[in-house]
Formats: C-alpha cells, sequence, structure tokens
C-alpha cells in the first residue's frame, strides 16, 4: 500500500511541476536528467535543457491528442447529447430535455430488460469461460509433444472475426436444419428455437463468446502459471500432494492476480456485448429476437440510436452503461484489495 | 435496386461489423472522415461519386463505363455500403456535417419521407432540372417537399406479383395456370390465405405455403392507400385499415400451419428457395433477380408468376444529389442520364429492377434466361399492369422502425413463439410506443 502511495504523490508532484516547465522558467529548473553545462545562460544550454523537458511531453502526446479526439471529446459529446432531445435527422433542432432521458430509461422495461439480458449472458458466457481457461492451461503446463501447436490452436478462435464465427454458429443453431438441433434429434430432443427461445438464445450467444475468448484467458492463465516458481511444487510433492492438490493449494493461489485481471477484463467485455447478439439476430439483429430476449445493453443503444434515430436517448444508454463499468471496477478495487489484504 | 422495406441486408457481415463499430466509438464526430473524391481538377477530369446500398445495377448493367465513354471528362466511382440500415444513419450524419457526402446519394424508399421532411435543405432541387412527367406520378410524389421541391429522382419501383412453383402446385392438386389462379385470388389476399389451406390438405411433404407470414404482411400493407401515417404526416397506425387488413391476413397465416416460418433475407430463408420448401413468395420485381440466384438450375422451369390479389408497391429507391456536392452540375446530369427510360430498361434487363418510368415499359425486354426460368410468364406486362394501378402511399419518418416492430415483434412472435394475436398485437405496440417516444 504505502508504495503505491509513494507512487501517486511522486506523480502527483511532478505533475504540478509540469506547467512552470516552461522555455522561460527553464533556467530556475535543476531537474533530473540536467547535466551541468558550461555557461548556464547560453542559448544553446537553454535549448537542449529545454529539449530535454519537453521532449518527452511531445514523444507521449500523440496518444493523448488521439485519446482526446476520438475519446474524450466524443464521450463529453456524448454526454451533453444525453441531456437533449436529438434526433439523427436532425442534429442540429436539438432542444434541452434535462434529465428526461435518464428518466425515460428508468421507467423502460426495455432497458431493464437489456440490463438483466447483458447481465445474464455475461455471467454464463464468463464463469464456464475463465473456469475451461484454467483447466486448459493447467493441461497445456505439462509437458506434451507439439505444445507449440496446441498453443496456436488455443489461439484460432480468438484471431477469427467476430462476424465470421457468428455466422457459422448462426447456420449451426438454425432451427430446422442446423447442427445442433439434428443432433438433439438423435438423443429424442425436440428442435430448440435457438434464436427465439428465451434461455436458449442466451445460452446460444453465451456459447459464440467462450467459444472466442476461452483459448485466449487460457493463455494469459498459462504465462501466468509458467512463472510460478517449480520449487513451490516440488516441495509441494514432497509434502505428498497429488497433482490436483497441488493445483488447488498451489497454482490457483499464486494465480489469484491473473484470475482477477481476467475477472475484470472479460467483465468489461461482457458489458459491451454488442457484435455477437447483433449478428446472431439476423435482420433485426438489433432488437435482440422478437421478445428482446438477448438484446444486450449494446444493442439497445444501437437500436435506439442508429435504428429509431433517437440520438438522446442513446447516448443516456451510453453513459450509464459507462456508470455500470465504474461500479464494476470499483467492486474489483475493493475486491482486490481485500484480496492482497487476506494474502 | 434490390429493396425492400428492410432494405436489400444480406450479411455482409463484415461490412457491418466494421461500420457498427467505427459508428458506436466515433459517433457523430466523425462525419467527415473521408471527404470522398472531390479532388478532380487535374487534367480536366471530374471524378464524381455515387453513393448506393446494396445491388443497384448500374455497375452490373455498365452504365458508369458507358457514360464514362460519353462523357470522357468524367470518372465516376460507386461507394456502396451493403445494408440499408448502415447506410442510411451515415448519409443523415454527413448531410448535416454539410461534409463528405457522394455527389449523388442514394435513397430508399422507407427513407424518402424523412428525406424530404428533415433534410429537403440539403438536396439540390431536381424538379426544374428534369421532365417530371416522364416517372409515375406517385412516384414523383414521395420525393417532393410540401413546397414542390422534388429532392430525388426515381429508379427502380417495387410492383407486386406473386411467384409460385408450378410443381408443387400441381402435387398439391391446384390450379397451375397463372391467369387462372390470378383470377381465382383477385381482389383480395384473403382469397390468396383460402388456396394455401387447400394446399396444406395435400401439400408434398416437406412443403409450406408461403415463406412467412410477414411477407404476406407486406405484400397486403404495400397495396393499401393508408399505411402507418396519413397525408399530413400523423400517425395512425392504430387505426389504420391498412395495417388492420394485413395484420388479419398475417395472423391467420401465422396461426395456421401454411408458413415456412422463415424470416426474409436471412440464411434459412435462402435455403428455403434452394431446398423448395415453399410453393409462395410475395414477389416485387426485385424478388425475380433474388429467387433467380437462390433457387439456382434446381428451380429452372418450375417457378412462374402470377398477378396479385392486389396491385401494391414494395421497394424501390430514388437518387439525389446533396447540395455539399462540389460537381452539382455534372451530378446532376449524370443522376439525370442514370434515371432516364432508356437506362431503367437496361438495368431490367439485367437485374430485374422494375423502370419508375413508364415510357420505359413498351421497350422493357427481360433476359432470354429469366424468361426462361419463369416458365415464359410475361413478367414485363405482369408488373407493368401492377405499376400502373399502384395507389399514392404515404410514408412517415419511423416509418421502417413502426414496420419492424409489427412484422419482426408483433408477427414473429405469434408465429415462431406461438403466441396469441393480442399478445403479438401488444408487444408491437409497446414497441412502437418505445420507437416513437411515448
Amino acid at each position: 500500500m504505502t508504495s503505491s502511495k509513494q507512487a501517486l504523490a511522486h506523480s502527483a508532484s511532478s505533475a504540478d511541476a509540469a506547467p512552470g516547465e516552461q522555455p522561460g522558467a527553464a533556467g530556475r529548473a535543476h531537474g533530473r536528467g540536467t547535466p551541468p553545462e558550461p555557461g548556464p545562460g547560453s542559448w544553446r544550454s537553454k535549448l537542449y535543457r529545454w529539449d530535454m523537458k519537453a521532449s518527452p511531453y511531445a514523444f507521449i502526446s500523440p496518444f493523448f491528442i488521439v485519446f482526446g479526439a476520438f475519446s474524450l471529446v466524443p464521450l463529453l459529446y456524448t454526454a451533453w447529447y444525453s441531456l437533449h432531445n436529438v434526433q439523427l435527422s436532425d442534429l442540429d433542432g436539438q432542444s434541452w430535455a434535462g434529465l428526461k432521458n435518464y428518466e425515460n430509461l428508468l421507467s423502460s422495461d426495455f432497458f431493464w430488460n437489456s440490463l438483466w439480458v447483458t447481465f445474464t449472458i455475461g455471467v454464463i458466457s464468463t464463469v464456464p469461460q475463465l473456469l475451461m481457461a484454467i483447466g486448459l492451461a493447467h493441461l497445456l503446463n505439462y509437458k506434451l509433444r507439439g505444445s507449440v501447436v496446441w498453443r496456436v490452436v488455443m489461439l484460432t478462435p480468438y484471431a477469427t472475426s467476430v462476424a465470421a464465427a457468428t455466422l457459422v454458429f448462426v447456420l449451426l443453431y438454425s432451427w430446422d436444419g442446423g447442427m445442433i438441433n439434428w443432433m438433439l434429434g438423435f438423443v429424442g430432443i425436440d428442435p430448440v428455437n435457438w434464436t427465439e427461445s428465451d434461455w436458449g438464445s442466451k445460452f446460444a450467444v453465451s456459447t459464440i463468446v467462450i467459444w472466442r475468448w476461452t483459448g485466449y484467458n487460457a493463455l494469459i492463465y498459462l504465462a501466468a502459471m509458467q512463472a510460478i516458481p517449480a520449487d513451490l511444487y516440488e516441495s509441494a510433492a514432497i509434502d505428498g500432494a497429488n497433482r490436483w492438490q497441488q493445483f488447488l493449494h498451489v497454482t490457483i493461489p499464486q494465480l489469484r492476480p491473473t484470475i482477477l485481471f481476467t475477472v475484470v477484463v472479460s467483465t468489461i467485455g461482457a458489458t459491451q456485448l454488442f457484435g455477437e447478439p447483433l449478428l446472431f439476430g439476423g435482420v433485426s439483429g438489433s432488437k435482440g429476437g422478437s421478445g428482446h430476449q438477448f438484446q444486450t445493453l449494446g444493442l439497445y443503444m444501437y437500436d435506439q440510436g442508429w435504428i429509431i434515430g433517437n440520438l438522446g436517448k442513446a447516448s443516456a444508454i451510453a453513459w450509464s452503461m459507462f456508470l455500470i463499468l465504474l461500479i464494476v471496477a470499483a467492486v474489483n478495487l475493493l475486491i482486490s484489495r481485500r484480496l492482497r489484504k487476506s494474502q | 435496386m434490390r429493396t425492400s422495406t428492410r432494405g436489400s441486408r444480406r450479411l455482409m457481415a463484415l461490412a457491418a461489423a466494421a461500420a457498427l463499430t467505427t459508428g458506436l466509438l466515433a459517433g457523430c464526430a466523425e462525419d467527415s472522415d473521408d471527404g470522398p473524391s472531390n479532388e478532380g481538377g487535374g487534367g480536366g477530369k471530374t471524378t464524381l461519386t455515387v453513393g448506393t446500398f446494396g445491388t443497384f445495377g448500374y455497375k452490373q448493367a455498365g452504365l458508369y463505363d458507358e457514360y464514362m465513354k460519353l462523357n470522357p471528362d468524367i470518372t465516376i466511382k460507386e461507394n456502396v455500403t451493403t445494408k440499408t440500415d448502415v447506410y442510411w444513419p451515415k448519409v443523415l450524419t454527413r448531410l448535416q456535417a454539410g461534409a463528405g457526402t457522394d455527389d449523388i446519394q442514394a435513397i430508399e424508399v422507407g427513407n424518402v419521407t424523412e428525406a424530404v421532411q428533415t433534410q429537403a435543405d440539403k438536396f439540390v432541387d431536381l424538379g426544374k432540372e428534369v421532365d417530371k412527367s416522364q416517372w409515375l406520378d406517385w412516384k414523383n410524389a414521395q420525393a417532393t417537399t410540401k413546397d414542390g421541391k422534388l429532392i430525388g429522382l426515381g429508379t427502380d419501383i417495387g410492383p407486386m406479383a406473386v411467384c409460385y412453383r408450378k410443381d408443387l402446385f400441381q402435387k398439391a392438386g391446384l390450379e397451375t395456370d397463372r391467369t387462372k389462379l390470378a383470377e381465382q385470388w383477385k381482389g383480395d389476399w384473403g382469397k390468396y390465405v383460402d388456396l394455401g389451406k387447400e394446399y396444406m390438405k395435400k401439400a408434398p411433404s416437406g412443403t409450406k405455403f408461403v415463406d412467412s407470414a410477414s411477407s404476406v404482411y407486406n405484400a397486403v400493407l404495400n397495396g393499401a392507400s393508408e399505411r402507418y401515417y396519413d397525408k399530413d404526416g400523423n400517425v395512425v397506425w392504430e387505426k389504420s385499415a391498412g395495417v388492420k387488413t394485413a395484420w388479419d391476413t398475417a395472423m391467420e397465416v401465422a396461426t395456421s400451419d401454411m408458413s415456412a416460418k422463415l424470416k426474409q433475407f436471412e440464411k434459412p430463408w435462402d435455403q428455403g428457395y434452394a431446398n423448395a420448401t415453399f410453393a409462395t413468395v410475395a414477389c416485387p420485381a426485385w424478388m425475380i433477380g433474388y429467387i433467380l440466384e437462390q433457387s439456382g438450375d434446381a428451380g429452372k422451369g418450375k417457378w412462374d408468376v402470377a398477378a396479385a390479389p392486389t396491385a401494391g408497391n414494395w421497394g424501390g429507391s430514388f437518387i439525389g444529389v446533396p447540395t455539399a456536392s462540389k460537381h452539382q452540375k455534372e451530378a446532376i446530369a449524370l443522376a439525370k442520364w442514370l434515371t432516364a427510360p432508356e437506362q431503367q430498361a437496361k438495368v431490367f434487363a439485367k437485374q430485374a429492377s422494375f423502370p419508375s418510368a413508364p415510357s420505359a415499359y413498351s421497350t422493357l425486354k427481360p433476359a432470354d434466361a429469366t424468361t426462361e426460368y419463369f416458365s415464359n410468364a410475361p413478367i414485363t406486362e405482369i408488373f407493368s399492369a401492377s405499376a400502373k394501378t399502384i395507389p399514392t402511399q404515404y410514408f412517415g419518418v419511423k416509418d421502417q422502425p413502426i414496420g419492424t416492430a409489427l412484422t419482426d415483434i408483433g408477427i414473429l412472435q405469434v408465429e415462431q413463439k406461438g403466441k396469441s394475436p393480442e399478445e403479438g398485437w401488444d408487444a408491437a405496440t409497446e414497441e412502437i410506443k418505445d420507437v416513437l417516444g411515448q
């Protein structure tokens, strides 16, 4: 804890110093990295010092400029829009709405539905995905013949485009003639209408997510597992722990920070889930099925903004999503603190 | 030009996904990213860009090459966005930014009212440039503002017929002659549904009478004079006689077993064509090209075309010249040329997109292969006859999303989830309230 506090204080003080580091004030500065120069007043040395100070900022500025132009400005603009009545067809004709868009959202069944859908699909895709990823990583961690091949294969789904993957899944899940219903038929189960059934559609969308991301997470776990010192296992083995016990009592605790990281990343991904359900839904995908059974928050926002053309409300949804993500981040922070304390 | 109220949406998913991501991330700040092509200047050559969605057929029919040959100082570039629901929001934002539009911009019939009512000042008034009498009156009316400004020139239209599988009809013991069939259901889609019940009694195994209840709904609605809005632009969908007839007819289909329960423009629908799992489909002119493509060689000579119970128009587009175009004069000349009757006839010969200029009708000739495919049906005459009796329909600003709510929420819930017609109607109502912000 203390070290991070120090780091914070440090960065804050250097930020404070930044405005002072103007060319004119260069003589006053005596920061690190300024070598003792003969003739401190000379123009050359001023330039040199200025260069030392300013260059780093110049070098990192592209990111911040791009971030400002393409993330920050749209973000703030979206906030502005969310307080107005704005139609896509009449961007200039906006009128002040105050918090009405948010009030509408809170009283809209579709909003709560999409929140629920996002949550459920998030849970049923993230939990099995991460469990499977740990299992796979554990297997890959054994000495295997052709281990590189296995690892590359694991990453292939991740490298596939969402669109291509989803289109294949759509065919697999097709109501009549789809492979999955065909196989269910062998076990004597009636065909399921995967796009229209409530849980069936959520399950189907989750499998696409699971398929795409399991390998990716497994590789992250694998990397972390390989960083676990071998002597921990050796001493565990000497103590008589079998493979499973080693996994449970050595691997998992050592992986804790990594698990936390993947949970956070997956949660953010799940909150923003968009491409898979949109394409899964076909021609009117933004509705998420005739009963909105798989309309996630992302889809609801897209539907409001670009299909219906109600940009004010869509902006309000965007900001609500942003707030939800902040809450998720805060909860995660609390949990990670507690975890660190308990260690 | 193969368009429908849903636009021509054959899933070109990659393009869609890419466009969606940029749309989401950058929203409205991104309007003027790629101010296209107006850098003509050099060497006296002017580059004109044409923004379209789906397959318009201009390129396919060789019109661009022909025009460039006639006008050596013009180069034409077409920018295609496959899906209408991606294309149109992009056009809207660019029009309002006054930058980034193409020199000619296509407008789908489902969006034309929105363009007329909200974007009229962003388009050049073409009324003074052309002889309006070459187009069907109702086609002009759709693109004309209250003060008489014409913002788009008509391209194709979607006069309606019924396409049916002669072979399946025969197996089911139904009449197969197109004239007699048309007589049987003349004037009322209800009679068409009755024939469907006949069909189902002796239906060849694995086949249904019609592809979907939504297609019947659209067919009926597109022949009604009142849709979701009245002449003055008020929302009247709940009381509209057209909607009621269309809904009731569709409900009869949805609650019987005569529908294959497919969603149009989705993969299983295409497979339905390929495997001949449904015997009829409501057939706007552009559907001819679609059937040709999807049914393939196996369907050759088995399809036939009969006049629809009521005349109607499903789909069709316009092309307009944005005032933001830097080459307005050249763009207007090109737009005029592309939509002239002779050129419309050429597109028809290639794509079966039906002309909106009646003077082209006498010269229309479908490709021989098409005629052969559809059992030598006189498709030109059938569609021409339909085109001339189509009522003027008034569209509204939110026409598309209202329609989607009724078909993809309301009808689908009844057809695929087994909900009652009342429940379907209520679900659609709730959706439309959300659409209209009520």
